[in-house]
């Protein structure tokens, strides 16, 4: 789960960490407001989407009087920003961040993120900060130092000490550093972050160490237990059809193609995916409904299939080991009988109960191409979806 | 021959008294397996399908002398269950359960080095060595005995790999579900290592899938060392990156840990992969009829 950078910096203060004074707005007015009680000589009108790369794309904005933040708040509200992580549709800028200007004297990268290599949490920094660290790995990467995490010791002082001595830290500054890098550390772990990006990290010219950017992402495993974090989740920032799914505990993420596909087991759903673009289709999203799903929550998944327009066509593939092909069957005999089933549907069938599955779905009545192996079933949607008038992608 | 576990495996359920698990405990119990003992904390003394119920693992095992157990218990509990069967000394214990905090894997894994106990998962369909012994959510009926491994992080793509292969008449000596997770206990080189040494495996499928760097390093180290045919499959050739395709694991970010590469890092070491997952058992017989196995691996 994202949040946005506001709220990870207020997180980051809680710990001790210098962040930049700053508080959020929702309006024009807001932002002013929020800015006369700055007082600052310079304020920064921040976008908050839940994606990086929003300098680039005009998503901060210097403003040197009240006039300039209101205009700067009118132009962001509502505009919709695209950077290299929003993908081509971009994401509307819903809630901006007014934040005092600060004097920077240097620019350094900071984050600290699960490394799956080591089964460790590693910090890395680098002296080349404000830029795309993953260029700085391509251009330089001897620029970029790690440390990795023992958790029984938690990050000790000695490593974020050579961390900063790494990353040039001016001498005198080490110690406040070395303040900033634990207290991070510290977040990360009490509230089970999957990563935490500062990126930049400054030196001010009053000789302060700054997080002036926090970008904050935590294990979806672990919110069962940070009721906090859960409340910080901006829903204008997700998919419609990915938040219903979740309130049934399906593994939904919407694609751009038309062929929907209910699938369980994610593997066996990314596979299902990649046999139909094998056979010239396009699927329109990815779902995995688990090996516990119940005929309900089959029948709920099939209700947010076809909620997405785009979807020409669906191909279901289920291989049932725990998943009972029965159970599979009176879902989507329920859903289809609800809502109304205008397009094609191809079933495939494996695994346990696979003969009763079958003959409920004959004795449904409903138009249902049944498929001997998913790349039968995946060649008979494409084809299907083709014939009625989709595109091929 | 087999790898991890076999007809004589005695195996303990935590978490036996949970539905799921109760539901597995039966099905496993029909299969064959050996299950001598469940362990659930204040509930020591039940009996539970003619299986004796402890309240701790240890005192399970001293009880039975069980070498292996299989965890079913909650994601909030679970890395605690983990831990339990490591100091308990067993052999190898099996994690079934999914959505456990990432950080709790960290700590396991952390408590684990140095320790005896061989950790498969979490987040996986379990092991089974084809008609002796299942450990896990697996379906039993789909698995035929002979002589070729599987190594998977995806369990119902396992499943449908063992199928083309069964239907094909090549049976299986034993399947891994190493899991979905990004930090987990055995890995592919883990199991790759144990089919090298078995006797009775003559050839190996392994499937794996988008994020990280696991199947790149398998490819090196097969290439390096394997003496046996490795085929592969790679799930999410066409999963857009940034997006997490339902295993926490199965994510590409910053342009790593796509299928693309991981491909032709299998390929460079010599591994045949089938492009698409229908093909896996035919890749496979193709690949064991040109090294000349195939009369051996056939089973029916």
């Amino acid at each position: 789960m994202n949040i946005h950078e506001y709220q990870g910096k207020e997180i980051l203060r809680q710990y001790g960490v210098a962040v930049p004074k700053g508080s959020v707005a929702f309006s024009p007015d807001e932002a002013v407001k929020a800015a006369k009680e700055l007082g600052s000589n310079v304020t920064v009108v921040k976008a908050q989407i839940h994606a990086g790369g929003r300098g680039k794309a005009g998503g901060v904005k210097i403003a040197k009087n009240l006039d300039e933040v209101r205009s700067y708040a009118k132009e962001l509200l509502g505009k919709i920003l695209v950077t290299h992580q929003t993908g081509p549709d971009g994401k509307e800028v819903k809630r901006l961040y007014i934040e005092e200007g600060s004097d920077i004297k240097k620019e350094y990268y900071l984050s600290l993120v699960l490394d799956r290599a080591t089964s460790r949490v590693v910090m890395m920094g680098s002296e080349e900060g404000g830029m795309d660290i993953e260029e700085v790995a391509e251009s330089n990467p001897e620029k970029i130092f790690k440390e990795i995490i023992d958790p029984v010791t938690g990050l000790n002082a000695f490593q974020a000490r050579r961390m900063a001595f790494n990353m040039n830290i001016p001498a005198k500054l080490v110690n406040k550093a070395v303040g900033l890098m634990l207290g991070i550390y510290k977040a990360f772990i009490d509230k089970d972050a999957s990563t935490v990006e500062i990126n930049p990290l400054v030196v001010t010219g009053d000789d302060q160490v700054v997080a002036l950017d926090a970008k904050f992402n935590f294990d979806a495993n672990s919110l069962y237990r940070h009721k906090d974090i859960v409340e910080l989740r901006d829903f204008d920032e997700e998919d419609a059809k990915e938040i219903e799914a979740s309130k049934y505990d399906l593994s939904y993420i919407s694609l751009d193609g038309n062929i929907g596909c209910m699938v369980n087991g994610a593997g066996l759903a990314m596979a299902t995916m990649d046999t139909i673009s094998y056979y010239g289709g396009s699927p329109a999203n990815f779902l995995d409904v688990g090996g516990g799903a119940t005929a309900e929550k089959v029948t709920e998944a099939f209700k947010i299939i076809l909620s997405d327009k785009n979807v020409k066509g669906i191909f279901v593939n289920i291989f049932g080991g725990i998943m009972k092909c029965d159970i599979i069957a009176e879902g989507v005999i329920t859903a289809a009988k609800e809502v109304g089933l205008k397009v094609p549907l191809v079933v495939r069938l494996e695994g346990t109960n696979v003969e009763l599955g079958k003959k409920l779905l004959n004795e449904s009545g409903l138009n249902i191409v049944a498929a001997d192996s998913m790349a039968d079933g995946a060649q008979k949607i494409v084809e299907l979806v083709e014939s009625e008038g989709g595109v091929k992608s | 021959m087999s790898v991890f576990i076999n007809k004589d495996t005695k195996v303990i359920v935590q978490g036996i008294t949970g539905e799921t698990a109760l539901f597995h405990t039966k099905q496993m119990l029909e299969y064959g397996t050996k299950i001598v003992a469940g362990v659930t904390p204040g509930k020591g003394g039940l009996e539970i399908e003619g299986v004796p119920v402890f309240n701790t693992v240890q005192e399970a095992v001293d009880a039975t002398g069980a070498n292996v157990s299989v965890i079913y218990v909650p994601a909030p509990f679970a890395a605690d269950a983990i831990i339990e069967a490591v100091d308990a000394g067993l052999d190898m214990t099996i994690c079934i359960t999914e959505h456990i905090p990432v950080l709790d894997m960290v700590k396991v894994k952390r408590y684990m080095e140095g320790k005896k106990t061989r950790l498969v998962g979490p987040n996986c369909p379990g092991v089974i060595t084809a008609e002796e012994c299942k450990i896990g959510i697996m379906p039993g009926y789909i698995h035929t005995k002979g002589h070729v491994g599987v190594v998977s992080r995806s369990g119902t793509l396992t499943y449908e790999a063992v199928h083309q292969l069964s239907q094909a008449g090549i049976g299986q000596t034993t399947a891994v579900g190493i899991g979905g997770d990004p930090v987990n206990g055995t890995n592919f080189i883990d199991c790759l290592k144990a089919f090298n040494e078995d006797p009775e495996t003559y050839a190996v499928v392994m499937i794996g899938e988008i994020g990280g760097t696991a199947e790149e390093e398998a490819a090196e180290w097969i290439q390096a060392n394997m003496t046996k045919p490795v085929v592969g499959f790679i799930g999410g050739q066409t999963a857009p990156p940034g997006k997490r395709m339902g295993h926490a694991g199965a994510i590409i970010s910053g342009g790593k840990g796509t299928a693309a590469e991981k491909i032709k890092a299998m390929n460079a070491a010599g591994i045949e992969v089938a492009p698409t997952p229908s093909v896996i058992g035919e890749t496979l017989i193709k690949v064991i009829k040109e090294k000349g196995l195939y009369e051996v691996c056939k089973t029916h």
